[in-house]
């Protein structure tokens, strides 16, 4: 065998990573006084920047202490603003969930925290599978036991992973795989729906014809619980689906194909039909090494087009950062210079997932825990961090490792 | 107005006219453009550099060439790191965003080593640097530089660190100590090789200012975690007269990747989109800190840290990386990453049209299409690998056009599917005529019949549902 197989618990990052690495951060709400001193110095940033010019130094006595620059955040304005969507509806909500949850909002682009920090963190949705599917070995080794029961799936998700929701795939509908009919369809959702209380996002087989029958039943099983229907596309019969949306209380997920001026239409024809703040939209994510550039700049540039006031793009952004599962070497077997696949294939899905929250995606729809952990973490420090000394990198350049 | 070398940040605000008004206007073509004008389109896009126009080197031309540089040059200093040969340039970038216009210079990455290893583990690391290489759509990716980290705080070690470094190696290499002395004891042995000096502080800036001034190397600027000490120390430095600086806000780790987020972004934003000039330097990010948390924990945990990290930085503006971990799962997303963050969006990415042979096929093996697309290519031939069939893949040249949209455009059409058929001989190679066609480029079934003679077959939509296909479609039509 090219790879040895190493010891089982070596490979297994996720508990590695859960044993040394546990953030001690409590799940505070950010405080809006954290950031008033940036705030306060918006008005001065402009004239203190814009009058530098570089020294001419042959001119000049070489300097004996340091010159004091000052610097003020380059903040800038932005007249959009990306409109809120909440996932799941509590009992006094209409729904069943333990807590809703709400993404967008955001004022500024992806985690510029020195001009208005993101009002919501992003959120990360783990995939669930109503049925066995084949999956790369590094993620298999972590469901082995429920990948053949949804509602297990679902509650090893929430419970060990930390989901902040789930997906629940209905993969088995599809005319090609089971053909499972709507109200089979709509059986399975009941029974996650009980086992599990976080916000559930419902996800199709991709026919869709199908996926709208099958909307329209678990829809109505699942009536005022606020899930995300995955997806809406432009060959769907968008007022029947936004109708069923808008009947049961759902949000819809707005899929087009890595091109912005299909998002722009796809979004302005569902206007029609549903209010802005019933509508994700998802511009298609690809693997690191297969089209990530594209996926990375396509979310960047929309939200920055939202940000200066296009209206037909300030959604909440999703990625179906699974994806990143595409690339082969997030999954094959290579030679050894390359390390094992246990690691490799979630640090592919992290690094998807890393460039793609830089971007300014709200929710991210993920697989491997470890990338999950690290990719949570990483929220939490961004959004509910505080300043930290320096004192540990200071002497960096002399540290014995 | 132009014409005063007015400063204009913002490189889209340059039209080729700006430019045309200032160059000499004789049409000679001795740039190897047809005229002034079409010079003048290709240096607002960076395609030459105002040196291609030898009329412009002329002394009566030197006002007006230095309003062009300043007209022209990016908010980020170019600053080049190594000897002549063997020379490394970082920053240089014009915008902040990619899709702007294009990133310049991709993030230089470079390993360490200290003067306290022991020698052999040196050698290994350096070979491992030099060695590292993986192929990826045509090109080859690769790591660029070695850093040199004095632990022992001992000249005389660094010293003979560097001079052992220096004789097994021509990457670009990076000094690192906040102790003058001990960065003078190994810039000593390699004067010529213009080394990255790392770094200046508040406290040592005065005496390592003097050193990059005499032996002529670009110096680091770290000042962790304090923008307005960075900015001070940038404007001092350069009044000393040390232009080529490079800069380091810190690479925090763990709960700092805020901060850390937060600087490299302020920093960027400041001399791409407020010109300002005292943080026009590329930035160096240092993954290699990661190592300093936890420092109980397995290995595997400092490198899953470090190579996040880097990923972080490679987005958000970092032009060089320092790492300490040499593993591939390690380093392999990240030099894709780099890749991919540092492909000039204005370009369609293509690969050469023609055959492609996956596996080992035969006379009874099936044959597909797709386009010249790089990225659609190679997740075809990725999915087809996948399949595990031994098959025929031809490559039409659609002019790097993804399926849907080259037959939308006719830039792939039925004549040129038949043309790939008969010039790479499929007639020859299979004994059946069946043709795998794109699901998306279904409707062009008939004409490529007509055109080829051969049977269309019409495959799925999407290439990851090629396994699935071939399983059901193949054997039935074989």
């Amino acid at each position: 065998m090219a790879e040895k197989e190493n010891n089982e618990e070596l490979l297994n990052l996720f508990n590695l990573l859960t044993r040394f690495q546990e953030i001690e951060l409590e799940d505070v709400e950010m405080e809006i006084g954290d950031f008033e001193l940036w705030l306060q110095s918006r008005s001065v940033a402009h004239t203190a920047l814009s009058k530098t010019v570089r020294a001419t130094p042959s001119l000049r006595r070489k300097p004996t202490n340091i010159l004091q620059a000052d610097f003020m955040p380059p903040v800038e304005q932005y007249p959009g603003k990306v409109v809120e969507v909440t996932l799941g509806a509590t009992k006094g909500e209409g729904g069943t969930r333990g807590k809703s949850i709400t993404i967008g909002g955001e004022e500024a682009p992806a985690f510029y925290l020195f001009e208005t920090p993101p009002p919501h963190p992003p959120v990360i949705s783990l995939d669930v599978f109503d049925t066995k599917i084949p999956l790369a070995k590094p993620v298999k080794m972590h469901f082995a036991d429920v990948m053949e029961d949804p509602v297990a799936w679902a509650k090893l998700a929430v419970d060990k992973y930390g989901a902040d929701m789930i997906t629940l795939h209905l993969i088995s509908i599809d005319p090609l795989v089971k053909d499972t009919s709507p109200t089979e369809a709509a059986k399975t959702v009941e029974n996650v729906l009980q086992a599990i209380d976080v916000p559930i996002v419902i996800g199709g087989c991709g026919d869709p014809k199908k996926d709208l029958e099958v909307f329209e039943k678990v829809a109505e099983v699942g009536a005022g619980e606020r899930f995300l229907l995955s997806s809406v596309t432009q060959d769907m019969d968008l007022e029947r689906a936004c109708a069923v949306a808008k009947k049961y209380g759902h949000a819809v997920l707005s899929f087009t194909p890595m091109d912005l001026n299909q998002a722009r239409q796809l979004n302005r024809q569902l206007y029609d039909f549903l209010p802005k703040t019933q509508i994700i939209m998802d511009t298609t994510t690809a693997a690191l090494g297969y089209g990530l550039d594209y996926a990375f700049t396509i979310m960047e540039r929309a939200r920055l087009a939202a940000l200066m006031g296009d209206p037909e793009l300030q959604h909440p952004m999703s990625s179906g950062t699974t994806n990143a599962w595409a690339a082969r070497e997030a999954w094959k077997k290579m030679d050894p210079e390359w390390g094992p696949r246990e690691f490799r294939g979630p640090i592919w899905e992290t690094v998807t997932a890393l460039t793609l929250l830089l971007a300014g995606v709200d929710l991210f729809m993920m697989m491997h825990p470890a990338a999950v952990k690290t990719l949570k973490d990483t929220i939490q420090r961004l959004t509910v961090g505080q300043p930290v000394s320096p004192k540990n990198i200071a002497d960096w350049v002399a540290a014995k490792i | 107005m132009v014409g005063t070398g007015a400063k204009k940040t913002n490189i889209r605000e340059i039209s080729p006219i700006d430019v045309y008004m200032l160059l000499p206007k004789t049409n000679c073509k001795e740039c190897g453009e047809e005229n002034c004008m079409a010079f003048a389109t290709k240096l607002v896009n960076r395609e030459l550099r105002l040196q291609s126009c030898p009329p412009l080197l002329k002394k009566e031309n030197k006002k007006v060439y230095g309003q062009l540089w300043e007209m022209l040059k990016p908010p980020i200093k170019e600053v080049t790191i190594g000897a002549k040969d063997h020379s490394i340039k970082v920053g240089g970038k014009y915008v902040l965003y990619r899709h702007e216009f294009a990133y310049t210079n991709p993030t230089a990455i470079a390993i360490d080593v200290t003067d306290e290893m022991p020698e052999e583990e040196v050698l290994a690391r350096i070979k491992r640097t030099e060695q590292f290489s993986y192929e990826y759509i045509g090109m080859t990716l690769k790591l660029n530089m070695i850093a040199i980290r004095s632990t022992s705080g001992d000249p005389y070690k660094f010293k003979s660190a560097v001079k052992k470094v220096a004789e097994h190696t021509r990457l670009p290499l990076i000094l690192c100590s906040f102790d003058s002395k001990v960065l003078e004891a190994g810039l000593m042995v390699v004067q010529n090789a213009k080394p990255l000096i790392y770094a200046a502080t508040k406290e040592n800036w005065k005496d390592m200012a003097e050193l990059a001034l005499m032996y002529q190397c670009p110096l680091a600027v770290f000042a962790p975690n304090d923008v307005k000490l960075l900015r001070s120390l940038s404007k001092t430095l350069t009044e000393y007269g040390v232009n080529d600086l490079v800069l380091d806000p810190g690479t925090l780790p763990g709960e700092g990747i805020r901060d850390m987020i937060n600087n490299f972004t302020m920093i960027r934003r400041a001399a791409t989109k407020k010109g300002d000039e005292l943080l026009g330097f590329p930035l160096i990010g240092t993954p290699v800190t990661a190592w300093l948390e936890n420092a109980e924990a397995p290995k595997e945990v400092a490198e899953w840290n470090e190579a996040y990290l880097a990923a972080i930085l490679i987005d958000r503006y970092a032009d060089i990386l320092i790492l300490h971990s040499t593993e591939g799962w390690v380093l392999l997303p990240n030099v894709v990453l780099r890749q991919n963050i540092y492909t000039d969006p204005r370009k369609p990415v293509a690969v050469e049209p023609g055959l492609r042979i996956l596996g080992t096929p035969n006379e009874k093996s099936p044959v597909m299409f797709t386009t010249n697309f790089a990225l659609t290519y190679y997740t075809v031939a990725s999915d087809i690998e996948s399949a595990g069939v031994d098959s025929y893949l031809l490559v039409v040249d659609s002019e790097g056009i993804a399926v849907d949209c080259a037959v939308a455009g006719r830039k792939l059409t039925a004549d040129k599917v038949a043309e790939a058929i008969r010039d790479d001989k499929m007639e020859e190679k299979v004994k059946h005529r069946k043709l795998i066609i794109p699901g998306k480029a279904a409707r062009l079934s008939g004409e490529i019949e007509e055109a080829s003679g051969w049977n269309v077959m019409v495959g799925p939509r999407d290439s990851s549902d090629i396994p699935k296909y071939l399983k059901e479609k193949w054997s039935q039509a074989d």
